[in-house]
């Protein structure tokens, strides 16, 4: 009943590799570097400086929404609406630079504006109302769908401003004469990623997020500001599908108000495989890389090895049903394991 | 000694109701009390009201260490250093043991997380009550035992001068109450101020040194932990006097309903054997994990032994399913009636003919309402369940009112042997007995009853024979009349 002590500064790297081996997380790095290697094997183009960058940037925007519905799910609430947030994002920041100019700043002040707004409604209505935030935006995708749909009509934005077509070019290189550099995708999807690590780890309020997540009724008792918790979260969300947004615009180098919805699934899709758990506070910005990382050399994968692409829908359900099964039984076999051993 | 927490002419009102009437209420420095009511006594109503959760009405007074307020605030409350256990020990199961511990930490404003200084804050909390823990573990992972000292760790970081401890024993083997209670004793040694809230009277005697009972909102008394019993203390709290009578019965002369033959699952139970006769009340106890509940689960079917027999009426039967074990007449209210054994949103007749659906169809499979209504009208007046309308959620009923619905429901499948797990766990005094009168009822109609319980007064009262269970395996009979309290306990315990 009392256990083993441990006096020293933090544990120990021989006891956070024990606790790591156990982990969800450490399975899918096996599976995700077995991948790899069989498809480095297997076909010439995958392990080429070329694939690496193609993956990174058309990627970054399910990449990008993964770091924000993590957060969500940490917090034990679920978003749906967020591509439809992203869409009225992207088009109003577009429209705005079209007809009135403006900067890099301006348009992630107006992106990311409009989505915390957007995020701010769901989480307004899902605390105050205490209805299932499934239910709450699944209604909102369509309320801020079909508003975006009926004031444009479907119309889509071509012409950007050339600061934005261009986009952001660093470190460029030519390699046999094809042009290499860090873009404007590989950058966000970066730092979405580490400002997310950075807000759950390190902050009082990413943790109050996890605590939520883990026992609502305790949070509360403790007197956390939930309310407040809850427009942080989903304004994080809406501000993370604002970037998303810019993200998707400037690699398309159009803005279609048709295209990003429907995404929502791919995203979940990510985050679940990547240990996140639905009954919340469980998930960690590790395994949700894996996870996209996984979903997505899979279908790089699949393509690569001449599947039709058809079948790569089918293959991405069953890695994910996988996934979950395996989890469940391990779950269940430990359990048991425990109970004999009491 | 000074008094650490009074209450005076504490009242409370909810929707016109009184809650709490006129309490007045003193802790002492250092003291150990335990306050004991029925549910609807009014002690949460009285935990809100020092946490500063709930507001007393005007007139009362609450002084804590010299301070007199009209009300707490719970950030005044939390800063005067009382903190509240709850049951459920309001932790994190995801986060770590040293997170959960320095919670307190997270709180307040929005800054970085120093995780040293959590680690820290842990530390000096467990070494102020003399534990060890793993800080990096999980909560999820550990122990009920193990979690209450994570939770009252986090009572130590937040520097409490007086805890609240909400039902603390429930889940808890002797063993382990044993543990909690000498760690009660260092908490009071150190001047810190303790307040059980608890009906097991007989095991916070030990450190109790006063009982206050409530009754309907209303203060009956305070009284020295010395001077009272459990049966005084049952009178005490429902105003009602209580006898324990079963009559004698001679098994040997009743007709076997069920038998056991060296039946195994390995890990939960070993080669064990008892029967059990037609009309006769057999009590089964043994600690938490002694393997009582697996077996009742491999009876019922939902677990399949490794070896041995089981046998209904001399046949032998296999369970793959508790489907099968309702076929063959064994009926199972399961130890947690809210999470197994009741759909609670459902109405309480659709709970209550649920596993007779299959007998009510009429033509075309058809539940015929004239009959649903009937079995349902039977089972709620045969067993006193106080319904004001049976379709309304099972949720709105009280504990005792909900055990009921579960023994109705399976009573309506006429069954052979009913298996009991721990039947009135987190059930009144009173209601327990209407529920200890029903099962005596029916075993009297001739239905082989099993009893499992680890309430030592439970079994010995009211059942007709008792079987210790320990380590998985059965450890002796023992027959009420023969056999003292002491004797099983030491018997369960060895």
């Amino acid at each position: 009943m009392r256990e083993g002590s441990s006096m020293r500064e933090g544990p120990s790297i021989r006891e956070g590799w024990a606790r790591f081996r156990r982990s969800h997380e450490f399975w899918l790095l096996i599976v995700v570097v077995v991948l790899c290697v069989l498809l480095s094997v297997t076909t010439d183009s995958f392990l080429t400086l070329q694939n690496l960058f193609d993956l990174l940037t058309s990627n970054a925007f399910v990449g990008v929404l993964c770091a924000g519905l993590l957060v969500v799910i940490v917090a034990g609430g679920i978003d749906i609406s967020f591509t439809a947030t992203a869409t009225v994002a992207q088009y109003v920041a577009m429209s705005v630079a079209v007809a009135y100019g403006g900067n890099w700043l301006s348009v992630f002040a107006i992106a990311c504006g409009v989505g915390v707004l957007c995020g701010f409604v769901n989480a307004f209505v899902i605390y105050t109302f205490k209805i299932k935030s499934i239910i709450v935006t699944i209604a909102t995708l369509n309320i801020f769908y079909g508003v975006l749909i009926f004031v444009t009509r479907g119309n889509y934005i071509y012409s950007l401003p050339d600061w934005f077509a261009t986009g952001i070019n660093w470190f460029a290189f030519e390699r046999d004469e094809i042009p290499y550099s860090l873009n404007f995708q590989m950058l966000m999807l970066v730092a979405v990623f580490a400002l997310t690590w950075f807000l759950l780890n390190r902050t009082n309020i990413g943790r109050q997020i996890y605590a939520m997540g883990g026992n609502p009724d305790a949070a509360q008792r403790l007197g956390f500001n939930l309310f407040r918790l809850h427009l942080i979260v989903y304004g994080y969300m809406g501000f993370v599908a604002g970037i998303a947004s810019l993200v998707q615009a400037q690699l398309a180098q159009s803005v279609a108000p048709t295209v990003l919805v429907g995404k929502e699934l791919d995203v979940l899709a990510a985050v679940v495989l990547g240990g996140a758990s639905l009954l919340g506070g469980v998930g960690t910005v590790f395994g949700t890389i894996l996870g996209l990382t996984l979903l997505a050399i899979m279908q790089n994968g699949l393509v690569l090895l001449g599947v039709s692409s058809y079948w790569s829908q089918f293959f991405v359900g069953l890695v994910i049903l996988l996934s979950v099964s395996v989890t469940a039984v391990s779950m269940a076999r430990s359990n048991r394991s425990r109970k004999a051993r009491a | 000694m000074a008094a650490f927490l009074e209450l005076r002419n504490i009242s409370k009102i909810f929707g016109g109701v009184h809650a709490l009437r006129q309490v007045d209420l003193a802790v002492e420095a250092g003291e150990v009390h335990c306050l004991v009511g029925e549910n609807g006594s009014g002690k949460s109503t009285l935990i809100k009201i020092v946490s500063g959760v709930a507001a007393p009405e005007r007139g009362g007074e609450i002084v804590i260490d010299g301070q007199s307020f009209e009300r707490l605030t719970p950030g005044e409350s939390t800063r005067l250093g009382i903190q509240v256990i709850y049951q459920d020990l309001s932790l994190f199961p995801n986060l770590t043991v040293a997170e959960n511990i320095a919670v307190g930490a997270h709180l307040d404003g929005v800054r970085l997380v120093d995780w040293g200084r959590i680690r820290a804050k842990a530390r000096a909390a467990m070494a102020r009550i003399g534990v060890s823990l793993d800080l990096e573990a999980k909560v999820a992972g550990l122990s009920v035992a193990t979690r209450q000292l994570v939770a009252i760790c986090r009572a130590m970081a937040a520097d409490a001068r007086f805890v609240i401890m909400d039902e603390p024993t429930s889940s808890l083997t002797r063993h382990e109450v044993e543990s909690l209670l000498s760690l009660v004793e260092d908490l009071r040694a150190k001047g810190i101020s303790i307040m059980f809230v608890s009906h097991r009277l007989n095991e916070v005697r030990e450190v109790a040194e006063r009982v206050t009972v409530l009754r309907d909102g209303s203060k009956v008394g305070t009284f020295s932990a010395r001077e009272i019993d459990d049966k005084k203390l049952a009178a005490l709290m429902t105003g009602k006097s209580f006898s324990y009578t079963l009559s004698e019965i001679q098994p040997g002369k009743l007709p076997v309903a069920l038998s056991v033959e060296n039946l195994t699952r390995t890990g939960e139970y070993e080669d064990v054997s008892f029967e059990v006769h037609a009309g006769e009340i057999l009590g089964i106890t043994g600690l938490l994990g002694s393997g009582r509940t697996e077996l009742a689960l491999s009876l019922f079917g939902m677990t399949q032994p490794d070896s041995g027999k089981i046998l209904i009426e001399g046949r032998e039967v296999s369970f793959r399913s508790p489907r099968d074990a309702v076929d063959q007449g064994i009926a199972y209210v399961p130890e947690d009636r809210l999470t197994q054994g009741l759909v609670l949103d459902q109405p309480i007749s659709a709970n209550i003919v649920v596993t007779v659906l299959d007998k009510l169809a009429a033509r075309f499979h058809l539940i015929d309402p004239r009959e649903r209504r009937a079995t349902v009208d039977k089972w709620v007046s045969d067993l006193s369940i106080k319904v004001s309308d049976p379709e309304n959620p099972v949720k709105t009923l009280s504990g005792g009112n909900q055990q009921r619905v579960v023994l109705a429901k399976w009573m309506a499948r006429q069954p052979r042997v009913l298996i009991l797990d721990s039947p009135t766990v987190g059930v009144d005094i009173s209601a327990k007995d209407g529920i200890y009168e029903i099962v005596k009822r029916l075993a009297a109609d001739g239905i082989a009853v099993i009893m499992i319980s680890d309430e030592i007064p439970e079994v010995l009262y009211h059942s007709h024979r008792i079987l210790v269970m320990r380590a998985g395996r059965l450890s002796g009979e023992h027959i009420p009349f023969r056999s003292s309290e002491q004797d099983l306990m030491a018997a369960v315990n060895a």
